[in-house]
């Protein structure tokens, strides 16, 4: 091995503490993109496996009801591959031993059998016998989460009838990979199921004969999907369509696919934290080795090395730092992935899973650091080259302090000796300072970045299901009903109070841009289901004319005093032209209100509804919820307490996982940054502190001279990281703004509080560890060497 | 920079009436640091030769210039004007790189400071030069050459100082370098110590016929040279031929 090599490995066992430090933020950078851009190779190719094998349709459509004799029509319309026509419906559920009701989503199977689009994976059982219409097909998270097993079965409220269903198979659907309910915000298998049935039983309840009230089709390859939705729409339209929508629309896929998203600004946005943090560090010990090294480097120059032998020389003690770092990360990367991977696995419903990080997510993350720690010390690097021979043989001039600014105020007066000492020290390089105090401030950062999702689901929870929402229970039916459907729920035992809603499917146009959405029919003042601005509360709605929510005005590009133009997709299907009255900010979905006589006004109706909302008494929760498992007409049920609960219980299970991985990373950060400066400045300062020993301080003095200025740089560092974390996970609250949610940008004080603690822990255990260093220090060895 | 050439006559001076040739020449070298009020004239319009095979000792005050002159005729800095010739190619018009090949074919360096990489062996020491070179010998024989062969797994931390220079000299002459330049080699050494050390200089002069030149602010070293050139203030102020010229060993400061 060349003698320069050798010196290179035992340069690297000489400074392991430090070079271990660097590698593990490095291997914490690439750890995360391996694992973010593993589980979205991951997920994206099971995905895409899956809706392939199983033939995941490409636009769907409900609608009131057609004859089939109509499928050869939708067939025709160009582009068009596959067209299936089926029945879906909703179900109310008595499920045995389960107090409250449950809502199932029915969908047909066809005559033939197997269907041709959106197949089941068919996990346990079998699909079901046409000539029985009491089969059913479960999907197997709601059988998991209700212990439901073959041959179970379960009593369904179905149209007006009660019909005891039995359990013939479990399986999987693409449709439901992530098997949301109406209106909901998270899974909740408890309470909602997807049930596949016969077409024959299903028209027979239905009233469906020879009829369907749902279809999706496939398309070509290369065809754009909006063409063939506007044909269908047209087409469908006499049938009572409700506005086709393609494929990245369908609730299931989307969920996915911005799960996806999420992960590519993970990818992106931390390993670029850890990497330029990585360079930085990589730069100050590098930077101090050549400095330890003029020497060495003058000799080498002295006895005929190049420049750019010398420069190789140094940049391959970065290259083997750096590497070190990708195979650590690597492995933890890998490990990171496949963990994330099985946690996807159990949030959405896969009948297999391909975990597949291809090496090329280990080759960006590899060469990117690889990258990022040769940038980040080029400039050591070059200074070493540029040393000239001659130059680099003297001893380097001792830095010139000057008392500063600092020295002349009242302040200095006030310090003793030693902490005068570590403000010069600080103030001496305020660019490796500065550079130190960002680089542990992006600690802080990280955290308050993990901690803000806290907040934000938070309020979140508190303003959507506890300001805006005051009912317990929320009944959709399965049509419009007059009002004294009012009556007969404030006739069930223990309802306090009943509101009724009309909800409206419509294609809104303003201009050029369209879109299929929701009115939504409330009283003028709201007693549960609040119309509820997300800053300024609750909203009295005019007697006129539409209210939206910020996110529609956005999709539409309306302002208030725009004409929107509403081509109702229900009863008559009028076309009217509305005003936007008031424009209002809230977190979830993209609603439009209007006062519910004026909907009613509009659809020439009196006053029906087909939602209700129900405050009851808690005291008479099981008879009411006996009776409404039995009630006709209802299409499902939502608790709003099973819903917070739902969404504390995933918090619990995923965002705290997460929080403690950052918290990981966090301490990572900031035991590198403040290990390496720690060390440095011993390695620096070692003479000086060994002379101050000689002459008579303390062991705790010199300590102090030394940690004292990590301890100063931690403390400036706790602000610049609470003000970077705030921007960043701000940028990222706001970032994440779909048509389904936004995050609220919200950061309590309490995570700053914590952000900061976990940052000075960090901090506070590498300074201990430097100061078992100290406490070893030789004083005659230190001052024998020559610098 | 191999090829002799006519100029090399010229440049032997004729006082000395020596046979030699020259291997290295300097004319008219000054090297000025820093500018204005606060220049300092290092070397003020020197004129310098070194001829083949011989051992020149520099003798001056600390300050007097005479680490600047080494440095310069060693390629490792540049003259602020004056040449430098090296068997009569002109090394001050080379570039860096050429520069650099000059100093790994031909210049053997020693310091003060010994300068040994602390992480390296003194084999290892030795080897970071011999495997650069075009025709090194091996490091084990540049130690034994030096009387250390009983410590080339030793790291410089485990020798004394009079070893750790002795290595360097090792280091230095490996290669077989036709000029070996030595700053002060015995600066940090006692004299029983910095006598060893003479004797390694001596014996590679005489054994592998290195042309030589020591630095030393010490009077008594200048028994043992050939020719022995006093500095001051940045000038040469007299040449003397050693005519009674001693041996190393017999030395005592
Ligand atoms: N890099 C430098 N910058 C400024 N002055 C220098 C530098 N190097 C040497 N000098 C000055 O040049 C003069 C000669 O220095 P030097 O050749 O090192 O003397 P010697 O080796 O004889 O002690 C001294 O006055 C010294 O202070
Ligand atoms: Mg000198």
């Amino acid at each position: 091995m060349h003698p320069l090599d050798r010196k290179l490995l035992r340069d690297l066992w000489h400074l392991k503490g430090q070079v271990l430090a660097i590698a593990v933020v490095i291997a914490t950078g690439v750890g995360v993109m391996v694992q973010s851009l593993g589980a979205i190779q991951s997920l994206q190719a099971t995905a895409d496996a899956y809706y392939e094998r199983y033939r995941f349709a490409d636009v769907f459509c409900h609608l009131k009801r057609a004859p089939k004799s109509l499928v050869p029509r939708l067939a025709d319309i160009p582009g068009v591959q596959t067209v299936e026509p089926r029945i879906v419906e909703y179900a109310t559920l008595d499920i045995a031993g389960f107090e409250e009701p449950a809502t199932a989503l029915l969908s047909s199977l066809p005559e033939r059998g197997k269907p041709l689009l959106n197949q089941l994976a068919l996990q346990s059982g079998r699909l079901v016998d046409l000539a029985k219409p009491e089969e059913v097909v479960v999907n197997e998270k709601f059988a998991a989460a209700q212990d439901l097993t073959l041959g179970d079965t379960v009593q369904a409220v179905i149209n007006t009838q009660k019909r005891t269903l039995r359990i013939v198979g479990i399986a999987l659907s693409p449709e439901h990979t992530y098997a949301i309910g109406p209106g909901a915000l998270m899974p909740d298998d408890k309470r909602y199921a997807i049930f596949w049935m016969g077409e024959r039983a299903l028209a027979g309840a239905f009233d469906l004969d020879g009829a369907f009230n749902d279809v999706t089709l496939t398309l070509l390859p290369h065809t754009p999907p909006e063409g063939v939705i506007q044909r269908l729409d047209r087409i469908l339209a006499p049938y009572g369509g409700s506005g086709a929508y393609a494929r990245k629309d369908q609730i299931s896929n989307w969920f996915l696919m911005s799960e996806i998203d999420q992960l590519a600004t993970m990818a992106r946005l931390l390993p670029s934290i850890f990497l330029i943090v990585a360079a930085f560090l990589t730069n100050m010990v590098v930077d101090r080795l050549i400095a330890t090294e003029r020497g060495v480097i003058g000799l080498l120059k002295a006895f005929g090395y190049s420049d750019l032998e010398v420069g190789w020389h140094y940049m391959k003690l970065v290259m083997v730092i750096a590497l070190i770092g990708v195979v650590l990360g690597s492995f933890l990367g890998a490990g990171l992935g496949q963990w994330t991977t099985s946690i996807y696995a159990q949030m959405y419903s896969f009948p297999f899973l391909l975990f597949r990080p291809l090496p090329d997510s280990f080759l960006i993350a590899g060469g990117l650091s690889l990258l990022a720690a040769m940038v980040g010390t080029a400039s050591a690097v070059r200074r070493a080259v540029r040393l000239a021979p001659a130059e680099a043989m003297r001893p380097p001039a001792p830095p010139s302090f000057s008392r500063s600014y600092l020295a002349q105020t009242g302040l200095a007066r006030l310090l003793d000796q030693p902490t005068r000492m570590i403000f010069r020290q600080v103030f001496r390089w305020p660019l490796r300072s500065g550079l130190t105090v960002i680089g542990i401030g992006m600690s802080v950062a990280v955290l308050i970045m993990a901690l803000q999702w806290i907040d934000s689901i938070n309020r979140l929870i508190d303003v959507y299901f506890v300001a805006a929402q005051r009912q317990d229970v929320t009944v959709s039916l399965t049509e419009v009903r007059p009002p004294s459907v009012m009556r007969d729920f404030e006739n069930l035992p223990g309802v306090l109070a009943v509101e009724g809603q009309r909800n409206l499917d419509v294609r809104a146009h303003l201009g050029p841009r369209n879109k299929r959405m929701q009115i939504s029919g409330l009283p003028a003042r709201q007693g549960l289901y609040l119309v509820y601005d997300d800053a300024g509360g609750a909203i009295d709605l005019p007697p006129d004319g539409l209210v939206i929510s910020t996110k529609l005005a956005e999709i539409l590009g309306a302002k208030t005093g725009d004409r929107i133009e509403l081509e109702v997709l229900e009863g008559q299907r009028p076309i009217v032209e509305v005003p936007v009255v008031r424009v209002f900010n809230t977190f979830i979905g993209y609603p439009a209100y209007m006062r519910l006589e004026a909907i009613n006004r509009m659809m020439h109706e009196t006053n029906v509804v087909n939602t209700v909302h129900l405050r009851i008494d808690p005291n008479q929760q099981a008879a009411l919820f006996a009776r409404l498992k039995d009630m006709p007409h209802v299409s499902s049920v939502t608790l709003r307490q099973a819903a917070i609960d739902i969404f504390n219980e995933t918090m619990a299970k995923t965002v705290l996982v997460f929080v403690g991985m950052f918290a990981g990373f966090a301490s990572a950060l900031a035991i590198g940054v403040v290990y390496n400066s720690a060390r440095i400045a011993l390695s620096e300062r070692g003479r000086e502190l060994a002379t101050l020993r000689v002459i008579g301080f303390t062991r705790f003095e010199i300590s102090y001279i030394l940690l004292g200025q990590s301890l100063l740089l931690t403390v400036m560092a706790l602000p610049v990281g609470c003000l970077i974390g705030n921007w960043l996970a701000l940028g990222m609250a706001k970032s994440f703004d779909t048509e389904l949610y936004r995050i609220p940008a919200v950061i309590e004080p309490s995570s700053f509080g914590y952000a900061m603690l976990v940052t000075l822990a960090a901090a506070a255990i590498s300074a201990l560890m430097v100061r078992r260093r100290l406490d070893r220090l030789d004083l005659i060895a230190v001052l024998k060497t020559r610098e | 920079m191999q090829n002799q050439n006519a100029e090399k006559a010229e440049t032997q001076p004729e006082e000395t009436g020596r046979p030699a040739k020259t291997t290295l020449s300097a004319r008219s070298l000054s090297k000025v640091y820093g500018s204005g009020a606060l220049a300092i004239r290092a070397l003020d319009n020197v004129d310098f030769d070194l001829y083949e095979g011989e051992l020149v000792v520099l003798l001056g005050a600390s300050g007097s210039g005479k680490s600047t002159l080494l440095n310069i005729i060693g390629g490792l800095d540049r003259p602020t004007s004056g040449k430098v010739f090296f068997d009569g190619t002109e090394i001050t018009a080379f570039d860096d790189s050429a520069l650099t090949r000059y100093r790994r074919d031909h210049v053997g360096f020693v310091f003060q400071f010994y300068n040994l990489v602390p992480s390296l062996t003194a084999e290892e020491n030795v080897a970071l030069v011999t495997e650069i070179a075009a025709d090194p010998m091996s490091p084990a024989d540049a130690l034994r050459l030096v009387g250390l062969g009983g410590r080339l797994t030793h790291f410089p931390a485990q020798l004394s100082g009079g070893e750790q220079q002795r290595v360097a000299i090792a280091r230095a002459i490996a290669k077989r370098p036709r000029v070996l330049l030595c700053d002060e080699p015995t600066g940090a050494l006692d004299s029983q110590t910095g006598v060893i050390v003479l004797e390694a200089v001596e014996r590679i002069n005489r054994e592998l016929g290195t042309t030589t030149a020591l630095i030393t602010h010490n009077v008594g070293i200048a028994a043992m040279a050939d020719r022995v050139i006093r500095l001051a203030d940045g000038a040469i102020q007299d040449v003397s031929v050693n005519t009674d010229k001693i041996a190393a060993s017999e030395i005592r400061w």
